[in-house]
């Protein structure tokens, strides 16, 4: 009879918080949030090795998921290199070498610059609503948040994860922790994110980390924002491939 | 007549003449002997890649280039309907190729993972070690080399990640059933073997492969569709190459072997033409011509090769034939260097080489000793009967 008493409780405990947003609300709001129609951000991506850490400063002008220019400003070994991304291809340049080099097929598996991010994940930018449907799991409480749990199945075929499951949580609308599961539903990558701010209307993270689970002992890769503007206009020819020389 | 005299000319030197056949004759050996390794090498590395690899040939999905890992993607199709039959009647086995991330000890590497069918016996590879782990879900099969890189041993399990067809991601654990030891490094390093019906399933690529591998004697196929055929000569042409790349730095050492044994020669016949002088004058005297007496002389000369042959077969046959029979240990392992190499190396004495090595060591002799003969020509008889030698 307990059992019962419980699942019922949960039962109208899940409903009542999807009560006033369905699932595809809240996968909607999560992708409104992260994703703007253009933004302009300073950030450091600190690599922790076996060993030591490397911080490499970048700043990025995004506009919607298609467009992202990338210059990489220090340390001095990075400075200068500069990654294009237009719709599906992306292009690198680095001054050492003076050389542009379009990133395709498995080369996009590869890690950027010894992170635990690939190209593959730095590519993928599309709405997840358009790409997975959702199903809610259940929630939680983390730190004395609610969290919804919410597992994201591929509805499209070609995607690197075909399942995710994200622990959004209620007020903020993000994804404060996602698993990235292969085919075999082998957990394969995780990311957290956490000092949340209002940027412009919008709850938007000031690090980020992710961590290859493959790699034992791995430390993972945070990605900090120093500075982020959203919504700015930004020139086409910022995304000019004959810039990247420049 | 001549060759009379010459070979009790030769011969009455003694010492002299025993140094430069001996210096001849050990170049003969060297060159012989280096030629012989190179040759030995080549065809080692056929008999290798054939039995281990090729067999007696191969059909290449179009896209596909072994030296291009950026290829595999998208070198894989259903078989063409011809080759398809050599599988079915066992003639030939489909290898299925694909780049792969593996985590050993939980590092992160790159592989080359290839689905062998464990069944094959058409080359020399132990793949049926693959057979019968239905508790395993990937059995791997790699090589001594790979185990040596990864540090993994049999029954360790590591994860295996990849991109399927759709490229999606996917990852499995694999667990090592066997270690190979091939002198082959194309199927050791940086290689992982999976039985060829799992990597199909894996990579959601069934019934397809990247190329295909037929036995000995099978004639081509007519309907091959766009897929190439390879044989064995192509095959082994990056092989060819290296030790061709190699050859020079011996041909150096050949030369400078040679310099020797043809400047003592030469020595010898121009100490001969000024110690000789009233030998010749009297030849002359008594009425052998002055082309005759060259000949004498560069005839006398051009003996030390013949003796110098005679002496490598005495002295240095039994070196020969002991490293022929036996083969020479290699003090270190060229697989991992990336050459297929034998841990004992056996010299190939072909006769071609025998003959082709006789008349350049012979040729180099006789100029050497032509050269300085031509001086009795000028010589007058008067003069040389004196005792004085052409100037």
């Amino acid at each position: 009879m307990s059992k019962i008493i419980i699942i019922f409780l949960s039962f109208t405990f899940l409903f009542a918080q999807a009560d006033d947003m369905s699932v595809k609300d809240i996968i909607e709001a999560m992708d409104n949030n992260l994703n703007a129609k253009s933004r302009i951000l300073t950030s450091k991506m600190i690599v922790h090795g076996r060993r030591s850490s490397r911080t490499i400063e970048s700043k990025n002008w995004v506009v919607g998921i298609d467009k992202a220019f990338t210059k990489y400003l220090s340390p001095p070994r990075e400075e200068g290199t500069i990654m294009l991304k237009d719709g599906d291809k992306l292009w690198t340049y680095s001054p050492q070498s003076d050389r542009v080099i379009q990133i395709s097929g498995h080369m996009l598996r590869q890690s950027v610059m010894g992170s635990d991010m690939s190209y593959n994940d730095m590519m993928e930018d599309r709405p997840l609503v358009e790409l997975y449907e959702a199903t809610l799991e259940g929630s939680v409480e983390i730190d004395g948040r609610v969290h919804w749990i919410m597992l994201l199945e591929a509805k499209v075929k070609g995607l690197s994860y075909p399942m995710r499951r994200a622990w959004i949580d209620k007020k903020y609308l993000l994804p404060m922790k996602e698993e990235l599961y292969a085919k075999s539903g082998k957990l394969l990558k995780t990311s957290t994110m956490d000092g949340i701010k209002k940027v412009q209307g919008r709850w938007f993270p000031s690090r980020f980390i992710y961590k290859d689970e493959l790699k034992r002992n791995s430390k993972g890769t945070e990605w900090l924002i120093d500075e982020i503007a959203f919504d700015i206009d930004i020139p086409e020819s910022r995304f000019s491939k004959a810039l990247l020389r420049k | 007549m001549l060759l009379k005299i010459a070979l009790k000319n030769l011969l009455g030197a003694r010492l002299r003449t025993f140094l430069n056949i001996l210096v001849t004759a050990f170049s003969f050996f060297l060159i012989l002997f280096m030629s012989a390794m190179y040759d030995g090498m080549l065809q080692h590395a056929k008999q290798v890649t054939m039995d281990t690899e090729i067999a007696g040939g191969a059909y290449w999905h179009p896209e596909y280039d072994p030296m291009d890992p950026m290829t595999f993607e998208d070198a894989h199709s259903a078989l063409p309907t011809e080759v398809e039959t050599l599988v079915d009647e066992k003639k030939a086995f489909p290898v299925l190729v694909s780049q792969a991330s593996i985590y050993p000890g939980g590092r992160i590497m790159p592989a080359i993972m290839k689905g062998i069918p464990p069944g094959q016996n058409i080359v020399n590879m132990p793949t049926d070690a693959l057979f019968g782990y239905e508790e395993i879900t990937l059995p791997v099969l790699i090589g001594k080399g790979m185990a040596s890189d990864t540090k993994l041993e049999v029954g360790d399990a590591f994860t295996i990640r990849w991109l399927d067809a759709d490229r999606t991601y996917d990852a499995n654990e694999g667990t090592v059933v066997h270690i190979m030891d091939t002198e082959n490094f194309k199927l050791d390093i940086g290689h992982i073997w999976i039985p060829l019906n799992k990597a199909q399933t894996m990579l959601a690529m069934e019934g397809e492969a990247t190329y295909v591998t037929y036995e000995k004697g099978v004639p081509p196929v007519l309907d091959k569709g766009d897929w190439i055929p390879r044989d064995i000569n192509y095959l082994v042409q990056d092989m060819e190459a290296i030790i061709e790349a190699d050859k020079p730095g011996a041909q150096v050492m050949y030369l400078i072997l040679l310099a020797l044994a043809a400047m003592g020669i030469f020595n010898a016949q121009v100490l001969s033409i000024f110690r000789r002088g009233r030998e010749i004058g009297t030849l002359m005297a008594i009425g052998m011509t002055r082309p005759r007496v060259v000949g004498l002389f560069t005839l006398e000369g051009g003996l030390n090769a013949v003796l110098a042959a005679v002496a490598t077969l005495i002295f240095f046959g039994p070196i020969l034939w002991y490293f022929g029979e036996f083969g020479i240990p290699l003090p270190i392992d060229y697989t991992e260097m990336g050459m297929i190499m034998a841990k004992r190396l056996v010299p190939v004495y072909t006769i071609g080489l025998v003959v082709s090595t006789t008349i350049l060591v012979s040729i180099i002799v006789l100029i050497v000793s032509y050269i300085p003969s031509r001086r009795i020509a000028r010589m007058k008889p008067t003069d040389a009967l004196r005792g004085k030698a052409a100037a």
